[in-house]
């Protein structure tokens, strides 16, 4: 049904009758030899275009510029936002360009990439963007030839009177329609009427992509601008003593700076101050807790036995339950410290002048940057621009500004324009990791194999609430515990694509299949019958997730994996709720010569309305193999305050040959959409071991896969189905 | 400091550096050819590969002293017009994700199917596996290559 909506006056921010110009952020520093010089280039276009709002201008030529406000690391946003513009103005696709938004916090609200959030949040707001644009647009037309609206009709970026046999491109009425008053209410599609939602459209950046033009922070080079690159004190130390002499010496390096507890090497170009900072001479000396591995295996130990722990939901009696139960199944887990790695190491540019301070990069929040810029040198955020640039991967890594702040001291103190780049070494020790946290489960059987009573306690090294309490099995479960210790470490912390879910689904759904095999039941059945439970008599107060939703994945996994139906396929079953999205994952192993050997993860999605069906994939199989390379491989380990994987030798990523099959179905539940960007990595750790269990009775408790004892004498062997 | 002459792309160039610089900072930071990429710095990803003599290299590693005698070919000199197979392919495929890694598998890919114009999967499989891609588009990757093999 087409619906009838109120619009709001901060997102459809009218200016009429000036041109765009001004909003232009192109990457045109770099020379620019489009081949396609017999289209209008960008400025051109908006040189006479109007704006229609914050998010949309029309041009005199019927090309349309669609702003997105939302930071681009791969998630696709910058197609899947504008094609939601362009649904609900009727666009013609193939006179759409798209720019990425400076930081604007008059006309947008959450320019942020992080919670696989900004979906959810704009999808009403861009519909009515488009939607907006085309009302007035056809009031224009209606205007022009004398009619009335209503007998007008729109269709790719044309404007139709049927009784009259007259049309006119948006183009030629958008100067018009510009000057017009913007509606109280709007009415959208009935999203059957969708032409571009749900159609697989191409990545907007394609050909830049591929041809090698300039999109990233550390592709910004500005006249005068000088290099930096920075040496950090391990965590827990500070800077004792600093010899820069040999750095200094070498050919291209300007200066040494020192603030806070970092030492900047200055210079003319990267090379030679990669060469300087290894011959920088810094002495530390203990500031805090300095740490190592082992320490922490110590107080995962402690804390779980004896830390005071914060309840996070306890529903019914768990200790009368445990006391009654008829087995009682235990379980540890534990997760080393990650890093994010992106591709792009971390990078700004920032050029701070006595009242101003213009910045460029990477950020998952434009805004934090402005902040931390105003900290920095005390310069009123509305001095303060930000331009955002295609992000090389983020993962979360980008929702920190440190990089930032870096950049502005180290500008601020050469009075240059300035851009910091992070070495690969600097981006795996220079902080900010996926916390480690280690899980005790405790489940309660009755004699019928029902799990009457349930307890998990999460210890987290800065992870501060390293569980989620009111997700399933919360609501089947009668008696129930969740309690959390968070340790206070110096090693810092930080978001890791799908936070703390990105550990616990694993954990919980390898404990849970742990529980089947004790109750003797199908681990699909189990579950089945804890989600009948919550469905007829949900158990305690809040719950996040909806059981039905739960229950479609799962149905639809069991179906397209052709679940225990194969006797040679030895499979493993997962589902999870996060980020607002839900997905059930199968993984099949089938035994080759005695060695397991991983073929296919079947994926099933309910992420409501799938947007962009090609981009929805790339979410789908990217978490997945995201979600399989860290559990196989991923580890960062400490000692004296300092990762011990200094680099992609150490710090094993998963490659090409390592990557399975992986199949990709979705529900057609019928809600808006939701977001892609992390739900599809939780469930898939889980998927293997317990499919890994399936072949070989052996039960992975600890990430990664291949230091654990029980993984090191088997070889998992990958194959395409 | 030396002068150190490389033809890349065609075109002569001529830099002023330290002689141990490696390629990648010379096309990045000296000839404004940033579409090859900086990542690990130990020629363990690949974002930095280009074609020296039509052969995949990592730029990270090896110093421009060492090429003068070479052709070398970034991904800016890869086509004119961005219509090498292999690029038609990964637009076709719509293989990025973040896009960083992109270039640098186009590169390997190219020289890939030079050598071996009729790969099977597995072959595939074991040339890619030289370049990461964190955002994890393998399958993509797999399938294009395989395309702008058909296509050629």
């Amino acid at each position: 049904m087409a619906t009838l909506t109120k619009t709001n006056r901060r997102d459809f921010l009218k200016i009429a009758g000036t041109t765009a110009g001004g909003l232009f952020i192109g990457f045109n520093w770099m020379s620019c030899d489009s081949p396609k010089m017999d289209v209008l280039s960008t400025e051109e276009v908006l040189a006479n275009a109007k704006n229609f709002n914050a998010f949309l201008s029309i041009a005199p030529s019927g090309d349309i510029v669609i702003y997105s406000p939302n930071p681009e690391l791969g998630q696709n946003i910058k197609t899947s936002f504008p094609m939601v513009v362009a649904e609900e103005l009727d666009a013609d696709w193939s006179k759409v360009r798209v720019l990425q938004a400076n930081l604007d916090t008059d006309k947008y609200e959450r320019q942020l990439t992080g919670g696989s959030g900004a979906m959810p949040h704009s999808w009403e707001r861009l519909r009515k963007a488009g939607a907006t644009a085309k009302f007035l647009l056809v009031a224009a037309a209606a205007k022009k030839w004398e009619v009335s609206a209503d007998e007008l009709s729109t269709s790719e970026g044309i404007i139709y009177h049927k009784a009259s046999g007259k049309k006119i491109g948006y183009g030629e009425v958008a100067n018009d329609a510009a000057l017009l008053t913007a509606p109280e209410e709007i009415i959208l599609k009935d999203k059957k009427d969708f032409k571009i939602i749900g159609t697989p459209v191409k990545n907007v950046e394609n050909d830049a992509i591929f041809t090698g033009e300039p999109l990233f922070g550390l592709d910004i080079y500005r006249e005068g601008m000088l290099h930096a690159m920075i040496q950090r004190a391990p965590f827990g130390m500070k800077i004792k003593s600093i010899d820069d002499a040999a750095a200094r010496n070498v050919a291209g390096v300007k200066d040494v700076v020192t603030f806070e507890n970092s030492v900047a090497v200055v210079g003319t170009s990267t090379w030679p101050l990669m060469k300087a900072k290894k011959l920088l001479k810094v002495e530390y000396e203990a500031d805090g807790k300095v740490e190592s591995s082992a320490d922490h295996d110590q107080i995962f130990k402690d804390l779980l036995a004896n830390g005071k722990a914060e309840v996070k939901r306890e529903d019914g009696n768990v200790q009368a339950a445990f006391k009654n139960a008829a087995q009682v199944v235990t379980a540890e887990y534990q997760c080393p410290f990650l890093s994010h790695s992106p591709m792009e190491p971390m990078n700004f540019f920032a050029h701070v002048q006595a009242d101003k301070v213009e910045l460029i990069g990477p950020t998952q929040t434009p805004e934090s940057a402005r902040r931390a810029a105003a900290e920095v040198t005390g310069i009123a955020p509305e001095n303060i621009s930000v331009e955002i640039t295609r992000l090389g991967g983020g993962f979360g890594r980008r929702l920190r500004a440190d990089y930032v702040s870096e950049a502005v001291h180290v500008s601020k103190m050469m009075n240059a324009p300035v851009k910091l780049t992070w070495s690969r070494e600097d981006d795996l020790t220079g902080g900010a990791y996926r916390p480690a946290v280690r899980y005790r489960f405790e489940a309660a059987l009755d004699a019928d194999g029902n799990m009457i009573g349930y307890k998990l306690r999460g210890v987290g090294m800065n992870a501060g609430n390293s569980t989620r309490e009111h997700n399933f099995p919360a609501g089947a479960v009668d008696n129930l515990l969740i309690e959390n210790v968070n340790y206070e470490s110096s090693i810092t912390t930080n978001a890791w694509r799908a936070p703390i879910t990105n550990f616990l689904a694993y954990a919980d759904q390898s404990f849970l299949d742990e529980v089947a095999f004790a109750a003797k039941k199908d681990p699909v059945e189990f579950r089945m019958e804890l989600f009948q439970k919550a469905k007829a008599n949900p158990v305690g107060g809040e719950l996040r997730y909806d059981v039905d939703r739960m229950i479609g994945v799962t149905k639809m996994a069991a179906e397209k994996s052709n679940w225990g139906k194969n006797p040679n396929v030895k499979q493993g079953f997962s589902v999870y709720f996060s980020h607002r999205t839900y997905v059930a994952q199968v993984a099949d192993i089938e035994m080759e010569n005695g060695t397991p050997s991983l073929k296919k993860i079947h994926v099933i999605t309910d992420c409501g309305m799938v947007v962009n069906p090609t981009g929805a994939d790339h979410q789908v199989r990217g978490g997945v193999v995201d979600g399989m390379g860290h559990a196989m491989y991923g580890n960062l380990t400490f000692e004296g305050g300092l990762p011990t994987q200094t680099n992609f030798d150490k710090y094993r990523l998963i490659r090409m040959k390592e990557v399975p099959a992986v199949d990709t179905y979705y529900v057609d539940s019928g809600f808006d959409p939701t977001g892609l960007g992390e739900p599809c990595l939780p469930p898939t750790g889980g998927a293997i071991a317990n499919a890994i269990f399936s072949a070989t009775e052996r039960r992975l408790r600890s990430q990664p896969f291949i230091e654990q004892k029980e993984f090191t004498d088997l070889k998992l062997g990958i194959k395409r189905a | 400091m030396a002068i150190i002459n490389l033809k890349i792309n065609g075109k002569a160039h001529s830099v002023d550096v330290e002689e141990d610089t490696p390629l990648l900072w010379v096309l990045r930071d000296h000839l404004g050819l940033v579409g090859t990429k900086y990542s690990c710095g130990v020629a363990q990803c690949g974002a930095c590969t280009v074609h020296r003599n039509g052969e995949a290299m990592f730029s990270c590693i090896t110093p421009a002293a060492s090429l003068t005698e070479d052709e070398i070919t970034t991904i800016e000199g890869l086509s004119k017009n961005g219509d090498h197979p292999v690029q038609k392919a990964w637009a076709e495929v719509d293989v990025a994700q973040c896009g960083y890694c992109q270039a640098g598998q186009i590169m390997n890919a190219s020289a890939f199917l030079k050598k071996n114009p009729a790969p099977s999967m597995d072959e595939i499989d074991e040339a890619m596996n030289r370049n990461i891609c964190r955002c994890g588009t393998y399958h993509k990757i797999r399938e294009a290559v395989a395309m702008a093999a058909k296509s050629k």
